[in-house]
């Protein structure tokens, strides 16, 4: 899809992928409006693509939280016009260190599932309506290899992106011939606070760089058209598909940064 | 006319009142009949915008209590807003004291409805209109980020007096809500599942958009309640123009899916000298049975009752003794009103 001169919200905005991605959006003459629980934080990372002559905004919510929701749709529209992109990247392991199954509790799962499933459902309902009206729009999820792979310890955030990833299919099926699309993408281990505090002990050298991967984020995106909606993929693996000229362009992106 | 307390659960089984003035008829639908009564190259318009937390309460600078009402925004960074005095929403708008006298320079602060402690949003009176001293324009202390945030964290929908329990953001949205422009829910697309509008369209009925600022329903001071509604704000898309042309040209009717759009159509035919043209503007028209529409042949609207502006409106599609057949029938059968009531559809060859 088009990027320049449309509008894009982005969950858990104030750092790491999705501060990355909020950036290149920006570059690329997107305007952006950054979600995520704190102020200070995203206000930081709001003022960074202003300074850099980007349109973004930011709001303070939790997409974990039911009351939130509406407030997060109503204000994005405000600030940068009706949403055609919407990014859901905000997610929570749960309580770390990670643990078995047998030690979670059924509380800390369901806050997981709240932020992680639950708000990407009601976050593209309140938004999708729209979409399907105007013909068009992109929603693109954030996933993990946890989603696939029944990775001990990692119980309650695995079961969450594997029902994120079923939830993307379904939406991609019921919007099909709306104009609407539907992507998951696994970004990949990166180097973020996040992993960090999933994985102490990893090698940083062994990780991707979150700004090196919301590019490869922007080329898919560019790309969308191109990619049959409902499709999970992996960043790192991902090329644009060759006959398709416009894709091909997406493989070089017109950074300004 | 009994009302609806609350929203109900299953949209599509409420009722759906069909009156055809061409052939003097009505009979009784559901919602979910809705894609059977139209026929291919129709066009369904509807208004995207979505409702506001229009409703904040605060207190002046004497510690009096008020509750500002948002209708939009104006000139200048300013905003347009009707002031309520003491009570809360379970008082009927008509039973709330006045509120304080707030001449010009008079200040305003709204704590939050949460009570996180977070500094209170402060707006200043920078006008007064003649129509009520109810009737302001206001500055607030912040623009932007700063004040869309305040404004959702704080406010919250205008509520009913009617209603069970207070209304979240939620229940007074749309399906499809857009742009946060509607001081009161465009209640008439209310019950309208997507199911509905993708079954119109598979079946070859066109779906647009209008956004129309609907404004506020009542306030309970009679000079400001007999101005209503204020002129509000309209954007009329050029998707939307080019749908109605080619619903014309396929001999289809362009049914308004509520009075906001009718005024946003018409109100745009209008300031087009007869001609519907895209782009955003203001209207203060009057449609009422005098009013010959341009642009719209029917509307889905809710069940009004005389001595309401809609009811007004509604003459502009059908003649009074048809309405007033068709509100006994309502009444009759049991029939909801208000914003979570039942609905109407006046249009004509339907039956």
């Amino acid at each position: 899809m088009q990027i320049e001169g449309r509008s894009a919200l982005i969950t858990g905005g104030s750092q790491g992928l999705g501060a990355a991605l909020g950036r290149a959006l920006a570059r690329e003459g997107a305007r952006v409006v950054l979600v995520a629980r704190g102020a200070e934080e995203l206000t930081r990372v709001v003022d960074e693509i202003r300074a850099e002559g980007g349109d973004a905004h930011g709001f303070a919510a939790d997409v974990g939280a039911k009351e939130d929701i509406h407030r997060i749709a109503g204000a994005a529209s405000a600030l940068a016009g009706p949403i055609d992109l919407l990014v859901h990247n905000a997610s929570t392991l749960g309580p770390t260190p990670l643990r078995l199954l047998l030690d979670t509790e059924c509380e800390d799962l369901g806050r997981v599932l709240d932020v992680n499933l639950l708000g990407p459902f009601r976050l593209t309902r309140a938004l999708a309506g729209g979409m399907v009206l105007r013909g068009r729009g992109l929603v693109l999820q954030v996933t993990s290899d946890a989603s696939v792979n029944g990775y001990p310890t990692w119980g309650a955030y695995g079961v969450s992106k594997a029902a994120l990833d079923h939830l993307g299919r379904i939406w991609a099926a019921e919007l099909e011939g709306t104009g609407v699309r539907v992507l998951t993408v696994d970004p990949g281990e990166m180097h973020t606070a996040m992993h960090a505090t999933a994985l102490p002990d990893a090698d940083p050298a062994t990780l991707a760089d979150p700004a090196v991967v919301a590019r490869r984020l922007v080329a898919i995106i560019r790309a969308a058209e191109a990619i049959p909606t409902g499709t999970r993929l992996e960043a790192s693996t991902w090329t644009p598909p060759r006959w398709q000229p416009m894709a091909v362009g997406a493989a070089f992106p017109r950074g300004r940064g | 006319m009994k009302t609806a307390a609350w929203p109900r659960e299953e949209a599509e089984a409420e009722r759906l009142l069909v009156v055809d003035p061409s052939a003097e008829k009505m009979a009784d639908f559901a919602v979910r009949d809705l894609p059977s009564l139209l026929r291919a190259g129709d066009l369904l318009v509807v208004n995207d915008a979505a409702t506001l937390p229009a409703s904040l309460e605060g207190h002046d600078t004497e510690g009096a209590p008020v509750e500002v009402r948002l209708v939009g925004p104006a000139e200048e960074g300013t905003w347009t807003a009707a002031v309520l005095g003491a009570g809360n929403w379970r008082w009927r708008t008509e039973d709330r004291p006045a509120p304080p006298a707030l001449p010009v320079g008079s200040t305003l602060a709204f704590g939050s409805a949460h009570g996180d402690g977070a500094p209170a949003l402060r707006a200043t009176v920078v006008a007064v209109s003649e129509v009520s001293p109810r009737l302001v324009r206001l500055t607030f202390d912040r623009q932007g980020d700063d004040l869309w945030s305040a404004v959702y964290r704080r406010g919250r929908p205008v509520q009913y007096s009617y209603v069970r329990a207070p209304l979240a953001l939620w229940h007074v949205q749309t399906a499809y809500a857009t742009r946060p422009w509607a001081a009161e829910a465009p209640s008439a697309g209310r019950p309208l599942t997507w199911r509905v509008l993708l079954e119109a369209r598979r079946r070859g009925i066109a779906l647009a958009a209008v956004t129309h600022a609907a404004g506020l329903s009542s306030t309970g001071e009679p000079a400001l309640d007999a101005a209503l509604p204020l002129p509000e704000r309209f954007d009329v898309p050029a998707e939307t123009v080019a749908a109605v042309t080619r619903a014309r040209a396929a001999q289809g009717r362009v049914i308004a899916v509520g009075t906001t759009v009718v005024r946003a159509l018409e109100g745009a035919a209008d300031a087009g000298g007869g001609l519907l043209r895209a782009g955003e503007g203001r209207t203060s028209l009057r449609v009422d049975g005098h009013f010959r529409p341009r642009v719209v042949d029917g509307v889905l609207t809710g069940v009004h009752q005389p001595g309401e502006s809609h009811f007004d409106l509604l003459q502009a599609f059908a003649p009074e003794p048809l309405l007033r057949r068709a509100l006994a029938h309502a009444e009759h059968e049991g029939y909801l009103a208000h914003e979570f009531g039942d609905s109407c559809l006046i249009l004509p060859r339907s039956l």
